[in-house]
């Protein structure tokens, strides 16, 4: 048994190490095969194929290389086509030349005559794009401009390859391209990968049993791990760095989503994304660390319930049924997740493809709704937020369980709260603007809403909130900040709820008469660095807008003094009222 | 404005600063030799263990003091001189007040045992203490603590989370036999033992033994018993710290004397908390009360007072609580550790051995006077309504699940414990 944890230790570094390995340890080479099975524009495709000769028979050695050359010769394909279908200086003159007073359209046709498929291209795009300048006092500025958006959207969408396909092409051209171990193996290096890591962890976690049950937080600040020391900080640049691969590289990373082809086909039949091999580690994440969460505070019913019903919604909710809905040709679909906190919800793709569905569809729709307006309110009603955000949520899963080790990061200064209030009601107006802008759009089929583009505003918002604050700060910085970052000073799904928990809930933390000792576990280890002992310590019930309900707080207070409770309303903003002392009426 | 000085930042130093500054706008200080800001007592042992830092101790933020304009100064009172009204502090000089309020706590016992001021002898009441006993366990294997109080078992527990072996030597026959009744007490010496902690029960500390370096390497038991260590914990109780009052005028006995104001007998000087005394009799209370909580409730006691509305220390049922190990205890009203010739009690215990529940009640008139429970937490909102409404044994049982206050989903022993209550009080009755 003594054996168990180092053994476990050793083999989850050994996994660990394998995998980031298999992040380099791979050759590429380009086919005409590849190219052609990826672009169905033939024309597009020969084009790739001659700027991307010397990618073609040659291994690339490394992932950094071969995406650098195909991303020149991305870049190469655009600029020729550009210079071959682009408007010359002169050309503009020309056109200003003829229209001094008034724009006429028709005029395109003499300047572009003679017949050619550049000119027949200039013609008509010109026509397209310019239309709106007919009949109007028109300068040769308005021209110059009308230019460059042809050029900007016009030809590298219909010649070359515009922003989108060139990130979907350097991801799916280099995971075609690898010839690696990995590769001829998927499923031999998911073992030696991820499945040594789960082995080992378990390994390292279930001697815990062995232990009396109880509070385990022996130690805590004196580990490298746990105390922003220098494990800690490693752990969280790694984390930091994958979620940056994940988000906004992920041509780089194809290794190792290759390694999870084989669960993917097992599950939909498809091969797997970037998205794929993020949720299966995620998944396996909340599963190993769930076990380790249960064993800790296996003390606690409150807790193991919770905790298995996080490990159910992750697994069951937001890994298979989705993967299951499109191996029956479906669409894809969370039945747990929840607009704002998926912003996406009401993204004219996504509402097409449900209403595409038929009547399967249509109540995802209707689902996805009633959840946001009947849901949310009656649930943190009778219950409090915590509902959702410790026992359904996919981001709270993860923070319940693999960021565990991490609750006690949370900053508790007063000052931090002040931020938290600003900075969490402040995504939760950016989601609701922008989502209106996009539904805007969408029944309008304007993109500028008063003073913005919806499609930049939806662009923006993906950046940084959805992908760069819940993903890169919201996890990598675990280790940094305390495990619920995101949930406190982001997720507008969290601001909505916590509005409804403060003001309309039968849910709130009782505090035990005058048993407080002050001690100050229940404020250390409160992931959302609310300073529980402030209310604790002058007897005073806890209603909180950011309290996720996880129960730690009540189960670490060494005194016996929190208890989560619903009751009815009345009351439940009591005042601060200490028991046990005659005569005494605390002042404010 | 008067100038109010407050020796000692402990609880019950600054809860009295906390509500004089809610009440008034007189210039108030704190002094304390210990740390310049108020931390949790209480906490010390986290801190050792790493559950906490020091930090995380502190019940305010650093700059809630400047804010509230109570002055802080890091100094320790040498003198107090009544007649001029004026403090020596040992770096600072003199201070002048005009309202003075001792709040000095207590200091660890020591019984001049032979060998008690070796290297690696300590007690644990301060946060000096703690840092001593962070380079005293430095590397060591074996540690021998005296005295089966609460801080020995905390002491003991911190310890533990070193890998450093305890033995425990224990002058009763159970653990905490002296506060405790008999089962309760067994079942706390059983979960000590389980925790693998050597636990010597009726054994006493006869002479500590020192190397050539003048530090501690082995104990003697009042058995002849040699145990070996590197280490000593002293916790034999703690008792007032009131030496720097010696002639000053501010009468004494083992703590500070004072009347219900929380008055001592000199004009304008007010003790309260640990180092206090009390000149009268409470029912069911010592007068010398050294817990976190009289400490407070004299605060806000105090506070009023000088406040210009004169309240009276009149603290309502005795509640206490405390953790062993993993297993949480708590007591409303008076469990004492042996029944009274008027009380009769039942007692339930779970058959894990690590809950129970102890009730006692009025043989005659059936008044509900006292429980103890242990692993099974309560509401002392109830309690304290049920003990001050003089209700019946037979009320309190009834609404027993009432005054459950576990966590949602936790199994609820309510049921069973009535039903043994009743078999066993039909019994009786019969
Ligand atoms: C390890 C430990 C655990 C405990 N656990 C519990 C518990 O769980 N529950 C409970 O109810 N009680 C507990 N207690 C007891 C509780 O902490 C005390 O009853 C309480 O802290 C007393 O508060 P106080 O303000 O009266 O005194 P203190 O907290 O002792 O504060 C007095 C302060 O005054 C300073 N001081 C004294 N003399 C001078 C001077 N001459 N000049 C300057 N400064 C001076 C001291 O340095 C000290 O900082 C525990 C005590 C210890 C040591
Ligand atoms: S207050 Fe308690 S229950 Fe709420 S989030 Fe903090 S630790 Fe969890
Ligand atoms: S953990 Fe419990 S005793 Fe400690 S400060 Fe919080 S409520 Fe008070």
């Amino acid at each position: 048994m003594k054996y168990l944890k180092p053994l476990g230790l050793a083999l989850f570094i050994t996994g660990f190490a394998i995998f980031n390995i298999s992040f380099f340890w791979s050759s590429y080479q380009l086919t005409p095969e590849i190219v052609k099975g990826k672009i169905s524009d033939e024309r597009k495709a020969t084009t790739l194929l001659q700027e991307a000769r010397d990618l073609i028979g040659t291994d690339a050695s490394s992932n950094f290389k071969f995406v650098a050359a195909l991303s020149a010769a991305l870049d190469k394909v655009n600029e020729n086509q550009l210079s071959v279908f682009g408007f010359t200086n002169q050309e503009l003159d020309q056109l200003a030349a003829y229209n001094k007073e008034k724009f006429s359209i028709a005029s395109v046709d003499s300047v572009f005559k003679s017949e050619n498929e550049q000119n027949a291209f200039k013609r008509k795009s010109f026509k397209d794009y310019g239309g709106w300048l007919d009949g109007q006092a028109t300068s040769r500025e308005q021209i110059q401009n009308v230019a460059d958006n042809i050029k900007k959207y016009g030809i590298v969408n219909q010649f070359g390859f515009d922003r989108y396909a060139v990130k979907d092409l350097k991801y799916s051209l280099t995971k075609a391209s690898a010839t690696s171990p990995v590769k001829s193996n998927p499923a031999l290096f998911l073992f030696l990968t991820i499945g040594l890591c789960i082995i080992g962890s378990l390994l390292y976690i279930l001697p815990k049993l062995q232990l009396p049950a109880g509070i385990k937080n022996n130690g805590v600040f004196f580990n490298a791990m746990k105390n922003v020391q220098w494990l800690g900080i490693l752990t969280g640049s790694w984390l930091i760095l994958f979620y940056v691969l994940l988000y906004f590289y992920p041509e780089y990373m194809t290794n190792w989503v290759i390694m999870v082809d084989p669960v993917s086909k097992l599950l939909s039949g498809n091969e797997a994304g970037r998205f794929f091999l993020y949720g299966f580690i995620y998944t396996l994440c909340i599963l190993v660390m769930g076990v380790r969460m249960i064993i800790n505070y296996r003390h606690s019913k409150y807790q193991i319930l919770r905790t298995c019903s996080v490990m159910f919604f992750q697994t069951a909710f937001a890994f298979l049924i989705p993967e299951i809905m499109i191996r029956l040709n479906q669409p894809y679909f969370d039945f747990k997740n929840i607009w704002p906190l998926d912003y996406s919800f009401f993204f004219n793709n996504r509402i097409d493809t449900l209403l595409a569905n038929g009547g399967l569809g249509v109540f995802m729709l209707v689902w996805g709704i009633a959840l946001i307006i009947i849901a949310v309110p009656v649930l943190v009603y009778f219950f409090g937020k915590r509902w959702y955000c410790s026992w359904v949520c996919g981001c709270g899963g993860l923070a319940e369980t693999l960021g565990d080790p991490y609750r006690q990061l949370s900053n508790k200064k007063l000052s931090a709260w002040k931020i938290e209030r600003w900075m969490i009601h402040s995504v939760l107006v950016f989601a609701v603007v922008m989502t209106a802008g996009v539904l805007y759009t969408y029944f309008t089929n304007s993109s500028w809403v008063f003073f913005f583009d919806s499609y930049k505003l939806r662009e923006v918002y993906g950046a940084f909130i959805g992908a760069g604050f819940a993903g890169v700060v919201g996890t990598g910085f675990y280790p940094l900040m305390g495990n619920r970052t995101w949930c406190r000073f982001g997720c507008p799904l969290a601001a909505y709820l916590g509005i409804i928990q403060r003001f309309k809930s039968r849910f709130r933390i009782t505090t035990n008469g005058g048993q407080c000792i002050s001690c100050g576990n229940c404020s250390t280890y409160c992931e959302m660095g609310i300073d529980v002992r402030w209310y604790a310590q002058r007897g005073q019930n806890i209603v909180r807008s950011s309290c996720v309900g996880c129960g730690v707080c009540s189960s670490v207070c060494p005194r016996g003094v929190l208890n989560l409770e619903v009751k009815e309303e009345d009351g439940r903003f009591g005042k601060a009222i200490l028991i046990g002392n005659n005569g005494i009426r605390l002042a404010d | 404005m008067k100038h109010i000085v407050i020796i000692g930042n402990g609880i019950s130093g600054i809860t009295a600063a906390r509500n004089i500054r809610k009440r008034s706008n007189d210039n108030i200080t704190v002094i304390s030799g210990e740390t310049e800001h108020f931390f949790s007592r209480t906490a010390l042992m986290y801190i050792y263990m790493g559950h906490m830092k020091y930090e995380n101790t502190k019940p305010y933020e650093d700059w809630f003091w400047k804010k509230n304009k109570i002055e802080l100064v890091k100094d320790v009172v040498e003198k107090v001189n009544t007649e001029s009204k004026q403090l020596v502090l040992r770096d600072k000089g003199n201070l002048h007040y005009d309202v003075l309020v001792i709040a000095s706590g207590s200091k660890s016992n020591k019984f001049g045992w032979p060998g008690q001021d070796l290297k690696g002898v300590q007690g644990l009441y301060s946060f000096q203490d703690l840092q001593l006993m962070e380079e005293n366990s430095k590397n060591i294997k074996q540690a021998v603590i005296v005295g089966g109080g609460l801080i020995g078992i905390e002491m003991a527990e911190m310890l533990l989370t070193r890998k450093i072996q305890v033995t425990f030597l224990v002058r009763e026959n159970e653990f905490w036999s002296n506060v405790l009744p008999l089962q309760e007490a067994n079942l706390i010496t059983r979960h000590v033992r389980s925790h693998h902690v050597d636990l010597k029960l009726n054994t006493e500390l006869k002479e500590i033994q020192g190397d050539a370096n003048g530090k501690v390497k082995s104990i003697v038991t009042n058995k002849g018993e040699v145990i070996d260590c590197q280490f000593v914990g002293l916790t034999v109780g703690v008792s007032p710290n009131i030496e720097f009052l010696k002639n000053s005028g501010i009468e004494t006995k083992r703590g500070v004397l004072v009347n219900k104001f929380l008055e001592t007998n000199v004009k304008d000087v007010y003790a309260l908390g640990d180092c206090v005394e009390r000149k009268y009799e409470l029912p069911g209370r010592r007068t010398v009360e050294q817990v976190w909580y009289t400490g407070r409730m004299m605060g806000e006691v105090v506070a009023q007072t000088i406040c210009g509305q004169k309240t009276k220390y009149e603290p309502g049922p005795w509640f206490n609580s405390a953790k062993f190990f993993d297993i949480e205890y708590q007591t409303y009203g008076n469990v004492w550790s042996e029944l009274k010739p008027n009380e009769t009690e039942f007692y339930w215990e779970h058959e894990s051995g690590t809950k129970c529940v102890h009730v006692i009640w009025d043989k005659i008139t059936n008044q509900f006077l006292g429980l103890n429970t242990f692993g099974i937490r309560m509401r002392h909102e109830c309690f304290d309504k049920w003990l001050r409404e003089k209700k019946s044994i037979d009320f309190v049982m009834e609404h027993l699940a009432e005054a459950n206050f576990d966590p949602e989903f936790f199994e609820t022993h309510e049921g069973e414990i009535i039903r043994k209550f009743k078999k066993a009080t039909s019994i009786i009755s019969q």
